[in-house]
């Protein structure tokens, strides 16, 4: 291929289209879709992580736990997303240089809040200036990471939350009938039912995750969203392969992207609900088992 | 106890490479011919050109970077990257948050471009991109403004009929308007707006500042940035 495409302006047809849908920018294209799906794997679980916590400590006995995951979850749910992408990640960021540079440079003795000005010594770089731009690209998405999971977070907290209440109060008198300490009949008895009341809920906040990824350019990382727009913008001659505005092209592709990522995520929610359904109080679960009995 | 140990040698042991002056060059990549994204996916245009012969002029080691339009300066105070190369005109309003270099790109006109040359460019809708000195231009003129976050989509907008008209750098809009076929068109008088293009710093990088200056004098006076001028835009470009 890379003979053929030495000098793109001669070609036509499909050999064109073939050189043009393989430079590097395209494959910088194609990467980006494994960054967001990288991006969906590792936020998914740290979300439900963070909203678990949340959920447990809303509902705690201990009233500052209490009080900390219900303005954990109040807070987050209230603020915009991108008001959380462009002012709390640059804060964090200089919350984390500014602790190493207190660790790192003790004897500096310039300001570090110089006017709007953020200046902390070169060894407290995070990353370092000198790093490699791999470096740099993995921290944003590491705070990209982060920042999502306290967001979606914060919406999981709520719909756990609410899961565990749905959870039918004899099961857990049951449960103490039995002799269960409040930690027993939590870990065994309320969890292991919950989750079928939080499914609707955490479904809906996964679509709404996979569809959230364009505000990671915001933190530098460049995801699907951002290269269908930037290939897809008219391009003159001074680009090997000019062509007019294409962008309508390339939302075409990422609308079929989406569309299977749903079609993917419904099939395996169905089949995470059939699975959690089976043996518990609920209609779902009664006429699974009349369905099995007959 | 062991592995935070090491992991606190590794980290004094990195902290070593961070004496060399590495610059932290950041661009837009979407405003041809100043910059964008080629397509090898790399930056490309005047400004890469312009950047790597500063550095190479000065002997620093420089990496390039893009940044959103829209928080270019907020990440640049916050010290993500050092300097700012992307076509951006030195005003007033700017020079309060972050300092700039000397200019690099002469003061160059504005214009309008739209679909015929008789559009109304006093009560029309105008489309120019958010956080410009042309939105700001726009704003004052009591037309109606269209903002976008690319300079491409202002384009798309008037080639669409969402917009009359479109007002950008005339250097930007030139090939765009040449290779229409005679569908997009110059409407009105160009417009002098700011104060030239130059590297955007941190108020308090002065050593930086004075390293830049240095470097563009260099260049000025040997007449390589006037080649490079006409290189990248035209012979008919202002040049120093």
């Amino acid at each position: 291929m890379s003979t053929t495409c030495a000098d793109p302006k001669t070609l036509e047809g499909l050999v064109w289209l073939g050189c043009y849908l393989t430079n590097g920018k395209h494959l910088l294209f194609y990467r980006s879709i494994g960054t967001v799906l990288l991006l969906l794997a590792i936020a998914a679980p740290v979300s439900l992580a963070m909203g678990f916590g949340g959920a447990m400590a809303a509902r705690a006995r201990f009233w500052p736990a209490r009080i900390l995951g219900r303005a954990y979850i109040a807070m987050v749910r209230g603020v915009p997303d991108i008001v959380f992408f462009l002012f709390f990640v640059i804060a964090l960021d200089q919350a984390l240089e500014f602790v190493r540079h207190k660790i790192k440079c003790p004897d500096w003795t310039d300001p570090v809040f110089r006017g709007s000005d953020f200046v902390v010594c070169p060894e407290a770089k995070l990353p370092l200036s000198s790093s490699p731009q791999i470096w740099h690209e993995i921290y944003g998405f590491s705070l990209a990471v982060f920042t999502f999971g306290i967001v979606f977070g914060a919406f999981a907290a709520n719909v756990l939350y609410g899961a565990m209440r749905a959870v039918p109060q004899a099961q857990i008198e049951t449960a103490e009938a039995y002799g269960m300490t409040h930690r027993q009949s939590f870990w065994r008895i309320l969890v292991p039912q919950m989750w079928l009341y939080a499914l609707p809920g955490l479904s809906n906040l996964w679509m709404i995750l996979v569809k959230a990824t364009p505000l990671l350019f915001l933190l530098g990382v460049e995801d699907i969203v951002y290269w269908a727009r930037e290939l897809g913008g008219a391009k003159t001659q001074a680009f090997d392969y000019p062509h007019p505005d294409w962008r309508v092209w390339y939302f075409l592709a990422l609308l079929v992207f989406y569309l299977l990522m749903t079609y993917v995520s419904q099939k395996v929610l169905g089949r995470l609900t059939a699975r959690l359904t089976r043996g518990q109080a609920t209609l779902g679960g009664e006429a699974m088992r009349k369905g099995a009995a007959a | 106890m062991k592995t935070f140990l090491l992991a606190t040698a590794a980290l004094s042991l990195s902290t070593g490479f961070a004496l060399a002056d590495t610059i932290r060059l950041a661009t837009e990549g979407a405003y041809p011919p100043y910059n964008f994204i080629n397509d090898s996916g790399e930056v490309d245009g005047f400004e890469r050109e312009l950047g790597d012969k500063i550095c190479e002029i000065e002997e620093l080691t420089c990496e390039w970077v893009t940044n959103d339009w829209d928080s270019i300066i907020p990440n640049l105070v916050s010290g993500n990257y050092d300097a700012i190369i992307a076509g951006m005109s030195i005003t007033d309003e700017r020079d309060k948050v972050i300092d700039f270099t000397q200019a690099y790109i002469p003061p160059a006109p504005s214009a309008y471009v739209a679909l015929s040359a008789d559009v109304d460019l006093k009560n029309g809708v105008i489309a120019a991109q958010t956080a410009t000195i042309q939105a700001g231009y726009v704003a004052e003129t009591g037309a109606t403004l269209l903002e976008f976050a690319t300079p491409d989509e202002t384009l798309a907008a008037v080639r669409n009929g969402e917009a009359d008209a479109v007002l950008a750098d005339k250097d930007y809009l030139a090939p765009f308007v040449k290779e229409s076929d005679g569908a997009l068109v110059f409407a009105g008088e160009d417009i002098a707006l700011g104060g030239g293009i130059g590297l955007g710093l941190r108020e308090s990088d002065t050593e930086l500042k004075a390293t830049f200056n240095d470097a563009i004098d260099k260049m000025k006076a040997d007449g390589s940035l006037n080649t490079m001028i006409k290189k990248w835009f035209g012979d008919d470009a202002v040049t120093w």
